[in-house]
């Protein structure tokens, strides 16, 4: 992995407000070789189930305006990684943390950090759509009520997000129907409009599409480049080329057994931009992987 | 190591029809047998049921008139003898006990199912305890709610209030056990999409959990309440008498109820009596019939499938 920083004229490009549009618009997105001001950064980070030792020694930083895939076979600690950087995985008992997740350079899990603030800064888009049982509307405007956001107008939000999660046009005559009558893209691309809401500045995504037909995937795929540009997007996806299409950096994690145990410890293998991976990593084991060999 | 290939299922020669095979391995007579048995049980258990409600109805028929609604007991006029007090007095008791084991019931629910740690010692013998206590018998109930009536110095146990707290402890386990099903059956998803958007665990459960599981626990209250209604042995227990010649007033009231004055008048030798408990038997079935179906609508029509 190259450590040598981005040069400042490249910084600039992808960090700096007023060139970002000029960037999407042009088609050109530079990728620093490491993130720079990382958003979330994860250091040293173990997770144990109860005594099971799920992730060894993630080390990782994610950065604004990227897309960082997390990829590698099954079981080996994916979700966990991500449910950690939000404190998901608070809810989990028996589940245990060490090391730090820093969020802007505060730990997330410090002992006066509310985890409520955690992850409403940090939103989170699940595996298969879990609209909730209410209207279109009242899903978006849930997560700014319940966390007592300060809303100037209520429907300018709602509409706001729904733009952002490219929906707007699709439910705009049908807010009030209820979220169930939607088809399951729809209903994904309402999932992260609801969290678009309560406006985070970071997405973490479990295997988004993968409930999906390859249209509704593609959208959403589309959907993740057009957000980009405002956040720093996360996401878990078992499919190579969707990888490979949006993501950025990828980091590629493995499980190693245990030689007593043979319990199956996660870790992070290799992580570099994105066509580093793809087109010459420095593991064989990432290597082997991405070819197909294994997973 | 030599592997034996399964080789693909043989075709039969172009234009046997193989599917043809003259026989119905579905209606064997085995399986035939086994449906007929089936269907024996079921038109038993149907039949007998039948035959009782239509000769209590028969029995009853003759004192299903007005008088039997706004009459209370009397030992005078035999034929005239109404169980009004009975009916009030069922209807209080129902009320009183709904207040008190529906809220309860739905908090202990919550606690067990969104915010115990399972693995806690406590908690796990609160588990245990709450199957035992389904299982209790309804007098030993009885018995409890007069032991804690008496310890609050009450000499007249036959009270409103008293009945309610053994029929509360009656049914509190099986609301209990009802609203956990149904808040079980909430998926998890609905719930972690609610925590990852920054709301919190009470939050969640009073604006997630809780409004999807209302139905199922409507459904569950309320046959569980349709049970109480009928239930006899606590009371008397209570020592709730018949001969109540006076409307209940509040929880504080004396009264009787249906199931009571059913046990007495039918322990009576007189023929009214006879007659008029299978009036009110009658009574209490619509009664309970009432609120089945009211269980039945609500399964039915808000029930949410996942
Ligand atoms: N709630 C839990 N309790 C106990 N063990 C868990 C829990 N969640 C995950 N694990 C274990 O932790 C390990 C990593 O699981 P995780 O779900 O993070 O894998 P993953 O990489 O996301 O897999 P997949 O690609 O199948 O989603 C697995 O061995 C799994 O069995
Ligand atoms: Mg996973």
């Amino acid at each position: 992995m190259t450590t040598k920083p981005a040069t400042a004229n490249t910084r600039d490009s992808v960090y700096g407000a007023a060139n970002l549009a000029e960037v999407a618009d042009t088609g050109e997105h530079v990728v620093p070789d490491l993130p720079q001001e990382p958003v979330i950064e994860a250091t040293d980070l173990n997770v144990y189930y109860g005594d099971f030792h799920a992730v060894h020694d993630v080390n990782l930083a994610f950065g604004r305006g990227e897309i960082t895939a997390l990829i590698g076979p099954s079981g080996c600690g994916k979700s966990t990684v991500l449910r950690c950087l939000n404190r998901m995985n608070d809810l989990v008992i028996g589940a245990r943390v060490t090391g730090a997740v820093t969020y802007h350079g505060q730990n997330v899990y410090g002992p006066k950090v509310d985890p409520i603030e955690v992850r409403r800064r940090i939103g989170m888009v699940f595996q298969k759509p879990n609209p909730f049982p209410k209207s279109i509307y009242d899903n978006i405007a849930y997560g700014p009520r319940v966390t007592g956001m300060k809303v100037d107008n209520m429907d300018d939000l709602v509409e706001e997000a729904l733009h952002s999660a490219a929906l707007w046009d699709e439910v705009k005559d049908k807010l009030k129907q209820s979220a169930y009558g939607l088809s399951g893209g729809q209903q994904q691309r309402l999932c992260i409009a609801r969290t678009v809401a309560t406006r985070p500045d970071v997405i973490l995504m479990d295997e988004p599409c993968s409930s999906l037909d390859p249209i509704a995937t593609s959208r959403i795929e589309d959907l993740m480049l057009e957000m980009r540009k405002d956040y720093a997007l996360i996401v878990v996806t078992h499919n190579m080329q969707q990888a490979a299409r949006v993501s950025d950096r990828t980091a590629f994690f493995t499980a190693r057994p245990d030689e007593t145990t043979g319990n199956r410890t996660g870790l992070l293998v290799e992580y570099n931009l994105t066509n580093r991976i793809f087109s010459n990593p420095d593991d064989s084991r990432t290597e082997a992987y991405i070819s197909g060999r294994f997973g | 190591m030599t592997t034996t290939q399964i080789k693909p299922g043989r075709r039969r020669e172009e234009g046997t029809r193989v599917l043809d095979t003259g026989q119905n391995h579905e209606r064997n007579a085995g399986s035939l047998a086994f449906l007929v048995a089936l269907w024996c049980s079921l038109a038993f258990g149907v039949l007998v049921l039948l035959v009782l409600i239509a000769s209590t109805a028969l029995d009853g028929a003759p004192r299903l008139d007005a008088n039997l609604f706004t009459e209370y007991s009397s030992t005078l006029f035999e034929e005239e003898t109404g169980v009004r007090a009975g009916i009030l007095g069922s209807l209080w008791l129902m009320v009183t006990t709904a207040v008190m084991s529906v809220p309860l019931g739905i908090a202990a629910a919550l606690y067990l199912e969104e915010f115990a740690n399972p693995t806690r010692w406590y908690n796990r013998l609160i588990e245990v305890n709450l199957q035992n206590l389904a299982a209790v018998p309804s007098v030993i109930y009885g018995l409890l709610a007069l032991g804690l009536l008496a310890l609050r110095g009450f000499r007249q146990t036959s009270l409103v209030i008293g009945g309610a707290l053994a029929l509360t402890l009656l049914i509190l386990p099986v609301i209990i056990i009802t609203t956990r099903e149904s808040i079980r059956a909430v998926p998890r998803e609905i719930r972690d999409g609610s925590l990852a958007l920054g709301a919190t665990l009470w939050q969640t459960t009073w604006r997630q959990s809780l409004p999807s599981a209302i139905p199922g626990i409507a459904t569950g209250t309320i046959l569980a309440l349709s049970r109480a209604i009928g239930e006899a042995a606590p009371l008397l227990l209570l020592g709730v008498a018949t001969g109540i010649r006076f409307d209940p007033n509040g929880i504080l009231s004396q009264f009787t109820a249906l199931p009571i004055q059913i046990f007495t008048m039918s322990s009576q030798p007189q023929e009214e009596f006879q007659t008029a408990a299978a009036a009110a038997i009658i009574v209490l079935l619509v009664m309970i019939l009432v609120l089945n179906g009211l269980a039945i609508y609500i399964r039915n029509h808000y029930q949410r499938r996942w």
